[in-house]
């Protein structure tokens, strides 16, 4: 996993090899100050030697400053190296999102796509910044200071060797003790912080069922659960810091009196004595800094695991190689098609067996209840998710054999839940085709009923929109949408229940400028109305994802009793007036 | 500390440099949460400071081993038993030290953890008093970043910031004074030190600030970007847009990564170089002090001892100078947003005076109402009047046109009609017929046309008026209140209403709707249809005009009661964590679990919930993610439905379900609707047809008003909007 994350580091190798480095300068530096310290106590002040104490002290000073240097340097290039890190794994993460397939966004769903691209990344580069910084500091500081305490005097050595494992026996217990605690008061949390988002988000209905007070027992339960964890969990935590304390402290005071032992017998030189002491500290504290490096680390396992999700998700859907692509027409075939939302497990056929045949230039309406299968069905077209069994082809071609570029780039899809981005209405409807012209622009949203609107706003093409496109309404947002996709000037054009919001009129010069400006190409529209859909070539009646009729108005109404019935609901608005 | 980290929402401010604009009466406020228990308190606070003077105490203790050790060297004897003596000193010191900071983590802990409890609580409590207007000037993130972040801030900040600024403080101060103490002269050095330190800190501070604020722009953009680019991907990906986006992703993550590397490069650079810096410090220190202690021991009384203590306090001596920098900081951001969460509980809470309650009757065959048995569930409310609140009963006639005439004493007997005078009896209140036997039979409701009772109070414009009661009444003198039914009788007389000052929403709008009646609201988005439903259960103040129920001010209803009067199935649905059972119990909490399932048959809901994996036991959670949305509008008109309520809202609800199956709802509805005041506000025009009164609303006013035949035949808007002819947006 740790030489997987490495090779993110592409294009900041150097900063992360030099951080290493320069810590290691730096830590050393700062070790040498205590010998230097005790040569000026030793030579300096027993030797009475002023030129001794002004030799290791101009050396202190110059040790100090290059120590100061490292150590700016080394926070320069962990931060290089970490921000790279975090870069290049957003980046990765993003083209690889970017190459997903419908089914890959609806497993991860967005929220948590989101999260593994913003919260879990960060979490990576937080704890790739400790690893190069304190972790390798506090390794070096270990090391080096054990060794030299051992050099100094073997013997006040052992006092470190007899602390060591109980203090680490203390940290792991520590960790082994309050990591599951600290888990349960997460939880705790989410809980409490779910109850305030649920009656925030349901502030209505609580207010008009008058169930204030059954929101205040909820939130109490919640926040004294949470306020129980986070005080277990503390006040453990709490309890471990005597046991460190003392850990220290008996350190030091073994080493005084031993080590007083020693200065007495002339074993030991007192500047040595002092030193040791300062040795000992450090390595004590370098331990507590290794557990935090490795707490942090434990904690990030969970968002590099995540991330790595991402980054090793098969997208399902790849290129296919055929070299010999049709012409584009505008005839989508359906062959005995099945289709199931997860392919593992025991998924349900959204769509049984169907066979349906749109020929170029077609107007195919596909009408059904809410459920039927109506949006599944247009999506295997542009290969947004692929058949479970049979066959869809455009052109006469299987669309699996098409590069994904060529066969979407055939088809002008619009979606049901549709979005516009930030920027300008122009920037928005060249999505379509980068390469339109102004009159194209102004085509398309004539053709979609959007021109006079767009053109009501002071900046006209140039109005910017908001994240999302808040600031048009929703008939509007849905004509922009439509514009968009004509602006493709597409083989295949697919409205998926795209023009709800839009009222019949308007709607209905929207079909005339298809029929008069889009003669080649064939549309498929999914709708609620019948006003619609009934002047379509071919209407296709989709109940529990099989075909339950195929004709035109006259012949449906004549034969098919679900189509009369979805008639006969809307006869007793005034959809069915609409003027045609 | 290693407690968990908090989830931060993608592009929230991290706090960062926020600063409290009344710090001293917003930390005297937070305060107060910790100290309920002032024992405990004090206690905590003896514990700090003791130990922290036991720390710097404890580096002192170190003077007399090296001193002793140097002078038996001068003295060539060993002086193991003093030695000894020492150690043992300084170990007790070390673990009262212990000890004290043990005590002191632990109390506060304890006080931190209770203290924000009950900060929470407050707000949580103060939320639900809250009126919707303050919901809509406050978003949900904002709300709840008073829960996670801001509280999460004062917590951490009482639990450590507070007790790591006195102890270092107190460090600070006593290491001070010894370091003055052991060398005067070694302290200007020091201080020059010091100086040079604070210097850096407050250079790389203003930098990081600076260069911070790069950052967190940048971050924000990244962090939209990625947010729009995921929630929008599947159009990406329908217009091949990929590469495109790829690339500005690309520009943006680049320039976040530059202005986060030099940001952090500026944060994380300070303590690695102000650490180094000390050490120049100490290493200057270290050669002024060896040439002290050389030339000395005899004159100045500076020992070896005296300069291995100095150079450990000047060591330690920036600890405190870092840590009160980092604490104040701290301390800073968490009481802006103590202030954050004070404003919110200090906000304006819902105006309730009304002193109107509803209350379970019981009604005999004649009309006549008497206290509630207590047996089973109540069949009939009534509305409590308080004598003293205002509101006076007075028998009237009806004329033509609902003219309203108050009788005097005299006129209460008017032919063989009469008004029984107020008794002790059940029959109170009633208009009866004088029988030729001389006995006297209450009157139906049918007979008594012309004749009534009617609220007397007065209007918004000071004058006095009379509001008509479609109900029984019960008027026992002697009886503290008096009690009439409820019936659910709805009048709006020329309100005006605005959610912005000077932003008319509703302009003299008036609409009547009598017990049972259905009256539908039509218009554009942001007509003000929503609105109307949203005053009839005050949800919001109105600004001018009247809003009666059962003729009543709702002003002078108590809030909670008016709303359980009203049942409301509102355009998005929201479910709760829980099973499917208690989201339809929500209604009411007494329902019987046949209740609940009679309620959901009604809404035609039964089918698809006995199909779900665990029928009426399926645990919902997330809103209800794992429903469809016409699945959850059918729980949510269930939900109405086991309330029972005589007053309907129905607010688009069955805008998310296809025409077909909304017919089969519609039976549903139907039921759900028979005997209620109902308001519907619907898009689709056919749910609104067979409504009694249909009110076309346009920009805040009533366009037309009328039956849907009679509208037809207006040809005015509703006939344009019927026929397909106008765009309802």
């Amino acid at each position: 996993m740790l030489r997987r994350i490495a090779s993110y580091l592409k294009g900041y190798e150097r900063f992360a090899a030099a951080s290493p480095l320069l810590v290691v300068l730096e830590t050393g530096c700062e070790l040498a100050i205590p010998l230097l310290m005790a040569r000026i106590i030793n030579q300096g002040i027993y030797g009475e030697s002023l030129p001794a104490i002004l030799q290791s002290g101009g050396l202190m000073v110059l040790v100090a400053l290059i120590a100061t240097f490292a150590g700016g340097a080394a926070a320069k290039c962990a931060t290089s190296a970490a921000q790279g890190l975090g870069a290049n794994l957003r980046r990765a993460e993003f083209d690889k999102i970017a190459s997903f397939s419908f089914a890959d966004i609806d497993r991860f769903s967005s929220s948590s796509l989101i999260t593994r691209m913003t919260n879990d990344v960060t979490n990576i580069q937080n704890t790739a910044m400790i690893c190069l910084r304190i972790l390798i500091r506090a390794l070096t500081m270990l090391i080096a200071s054990v060794v030299l305490t051992l050099t100094i005097s073997p013997r006040l050595a052992l006092i470190v060797l007899a602390v060591l494992p109980v203090m680490l026996a203390a940290l792991a217990g520590l960790m082994k003790l309050c990591m599951p605690l600290f888990e349960k008061m997460q939880k705790a949390l989410d809980h409490l912080n779910e109850t305030v988002q649920e009656d925030l988000i349901a502030v209505r209905v609580v207010k008009s069922y008058v169930r204030e007070d059954r929101e205040r027992e909820k939130f109490m339960d919640a926040n004294d659960g949470f306020t129980a964890a986070g005080l277990r969990a503390v006040l453990r935590m709490v309890a471990m810091q005597p046991i460190m304390m003392i850990c220290m402290a008996s350190a030091t005071v073994l080493a005084l009196y031993f080590g007083g032992n020693m200065v007495l017998g002339l074993e030991l030189d007192v500047g040595y004595l002092q030193t040791v002491l300062g040795y000992i500290m450090q390595i004590l504290m370098s331990i507590m800094f290794v557990g935090m490096a490795i707490l942090q680390y434990t904690r990030a396992q969970a968002s590099i695991h995540r991330v790595f999700e991402v980054l090793d998700a098969q997208s399902a859907i790849t290129d296919g190689g055929e070299a010999r692509l049709p012409a584009p027409r505008g005839q989508v075939e359906f062959r005995d098609v099945s289709f199931r939302y997860q392919t593992e497990g025991a998924g349900e056929d959204v769509l049984k067996h169907i066979d349906l045949t749109v020929e170029p230039g077609q107007f195919v309406a596909i009408v059904g209840g809410t459920g039927t299968g109506k949006s599944s069905l247009v999506n295997l077209i542009p290969r947004f998710y692929d058949v479970h069994r049979g066959q869809v082809l455009v052109d006469g071609l299987d669309v699996r054999d098409y590069p994904l570029d060529d066969l979407r780039g055939r088809i002008g899809m619009v979606l049901q839940n549709n979005v516009l981005f930030s920027g300008t209405i122009r920037e928005n409807l060249l999505w379509g085709n980068e390469n339109a012209t102004e009159e194209e622009l102004v085509q398309a949203a004539k053709d979609a009923q959007a021109y006079d609107f767009i053109m009501s706003f002071p900046d006209g093409f140039d109005t910017s929109l908001d994240q999302g496109g808040v600031n048009v309404s929703g008939g509007q947002k849905q004509r922009l949408c439509i514009a968009r996709a004509m602006v493709r000037r597409p083989a295949v054009l697919i409205l998926d229940d795209s023009t709800s919001a839009v009222d019949s009129t308007t709607e209905s010069r929207i079909r005339e400028s298809f029929r008069e400006n889009l003669k080649g190409t064939s549309v498929i529209i999914i709708a609620q109305r019948i006003s619609s859909v009934q002047h379509a070539d071919k209407i296709v009646v989709l109940d529990e994802g099989t075909v339950a009729g195929v004709g035109t108005h006259d012949e449906l109404m004549a034969a098919n009793h679900i189509y009369r019935e979805i008639y006969d609901s809307q006869q007793e608005g005034g959809d069915e007036h609409g003027g045609t | 500390m290693a407690g968990p980290k908090r989830h931060h929402g993608p592009g929230a401010p991290r706090g960062g440099y926020a600063k409290p604009q009344d710090l001293r009466k917003t930390l005297a406020r937070t305060v107060r949460y910790i100290v309920d228990r002032p024992l405990l308190l004090i206690a905590a606070l003896v514990c700090v400071v003791a130990s922290a003077l036991l720390g710097v105490a404890a580096t002192y203790m170190q003077k007399p081993i090296f001193d002793l050790l140097t002078q038996a060297l001068a003295d060539g004897r060993a002086q193991l038993p003093e030695l000894a003596a020492a150690c043992l000193r300084l170990a007790l010191l070390y673990l009262c030290a212990a000890a004290c900071s043990y005590a002191q983590a632990n109390l506060m802990a304890q006080l931190a953890q209770k203290g924000c409890n009950r900060l929470r609580r407050d707000l949580f409590d103060k939320l639900q008093e809250l009126p919707l207007s303050y919901f809509d000037a406050h978003t949900h993130g904002e709300l709840m970043s008073r829960f996670t972040n801001d509280a999460d801030n004062v917590q951490t900040a009482l639990e450590q910031s507070v007790i790591q600024l006195i102890s270092s403080v107190v460090t600070f101060v006593g290491v001070v004074s010894m370091m003055i103490a052991l060398s005067p002269l070694l302290f200007l050095c020091s201080l020059a030190m010091l100086g040079c330190v604070t210097a850096v800190f407050t250079m790389f501070g203003k930098r990081s600030r600076k260069y911070f604020a790069r950052q967190q722009g940048a971050l924000g953009a990244v962090n939209g970007n990625i947010q729009e680019m995921i929630e929008g991907l599947k159009v990406v990906k329908a217009f091949n847009h990929e590469e495109q986006a790829k690339a500005r992703f690309q520009a943006l993550n680049e320039e976040y990564r530059s202005a986060a590397s030099q940001a952090g490069f500026y944060s994380s650079a300070i303590m690695p170089i102000a650490s180094n810096l000390t050490n120049v410090g100490y290493a200057v220190t270290a050669v002024l002090g060896a040439a002290l202690a050389m030339s000395t021991g005899v004159n100045t009384g500076f020992t070896l001892g005296s300069l291995v203590i100095y150079l450990n306090y000047n060591r330690q001596v920036t600890q405190p100078v870092n840590q009160i920098s980092m604490q104040m900081n701290a301390m800073l951001s968490a009481m802006a947003g103590a202030e954050r969460i004070f404003a919110v509980i200090d906000a304006q809470p819902e105006v309730d005076r009304g002193k109107v309650t509803l209350v379970p009757v019981d009604k005999d065959a004649n009309g006549s109402l008497s206290k509630f048995s207590g047996q089973g569930r109540p069949r009939s409310w009534a509305w409590k009047v308080p004598r003293d609140c205002g509101l006076v009963l007075v028998p009237v006639s009806v004329g033509p046109d609902e003219q309203l005439l108050e009788l005097g004493q005299a006129d209460e007997e008017d032919g063989t009609l009469k008004l029984l005078p107020p008794g002790q009896d059940s029959k109170s209140g009633l208009w009866v017929r004088l029988e030729e036997d001389g006995s006297l039979t209450p009157l139906s409701l049918e007979e008594m046309a012309g004749h009534g009772w009617a609220w007397k109070y007065p209007g918004p414009d000071g004058q006095m008026g009379l509001h008509l009661i479609r109900g029984a009444v019960r008027n026992v003198p002697g009886e503290e209140s008096c009690y009439t039914e409820l019936r659910g009788a709805v009048r709006l007389s020329q309100v005006d209403f605005s959610y912005v000052e000077g932003k008319p929403v509703l302009k003299q709008m008036s609409v009547y709707a009598d017990p049972g009646q259905k009256i539908a609201f039509v218009g554009s988005t942001g007509a003000g249809k929503t609105t109307v439903t949203n005053l009839i259960n005050r949800f919001y103040e109105i600004q001018g005009g009247l809003i009666t129920c059962d003729g009543i001010d709702v002003r002078d209803i108590q809030k909670d009661s008016l709303r359980l009067s009203q049942g409301a199935v509102l355009q998005d649905t929201h479910l709760f964590t829980g099973t499917v059972m208690d989201n339809i119990r929500y209604g009411r909490l007494d329902a019987s679990d046949e209740e609940c399932v009679r309620a959901a048959k009604t809404a035609n809901a039964d089918g698809f919930i006995r199909r779900l994996p665990e029928g009426y036991q399926t645990h919902i959670t997330g809103d209800g993610s794992n429903l469809s949305q016409g699945q959850r509008q059918l729980l949510a008109i269930a939900r109405a439905a086991v309330k029972d309520p005589p007053i309907l809202v129905l607010d688009e609800a069955t805008s998310s379900i296809d025409t077909r199956t909304e017919q089969y709802i519609q039976r549903g509805m139907d039921t759900l609707m028979e005997g209620r005041t109902v308001f519907v506000i619907a898009h689709r025009l056919s749910t609104v047809r067979n409504a009694d009164c249909i009110v076309v609303i346009e920009h805040g006013e009533i366009m037309e008003k009328g039956s849907h035949a009679q509208l037809m035949e207006e040809k005015g808007r509703y006939y344009q909007l019927y026929t397909g002819q106008f765009e309802l947006e």
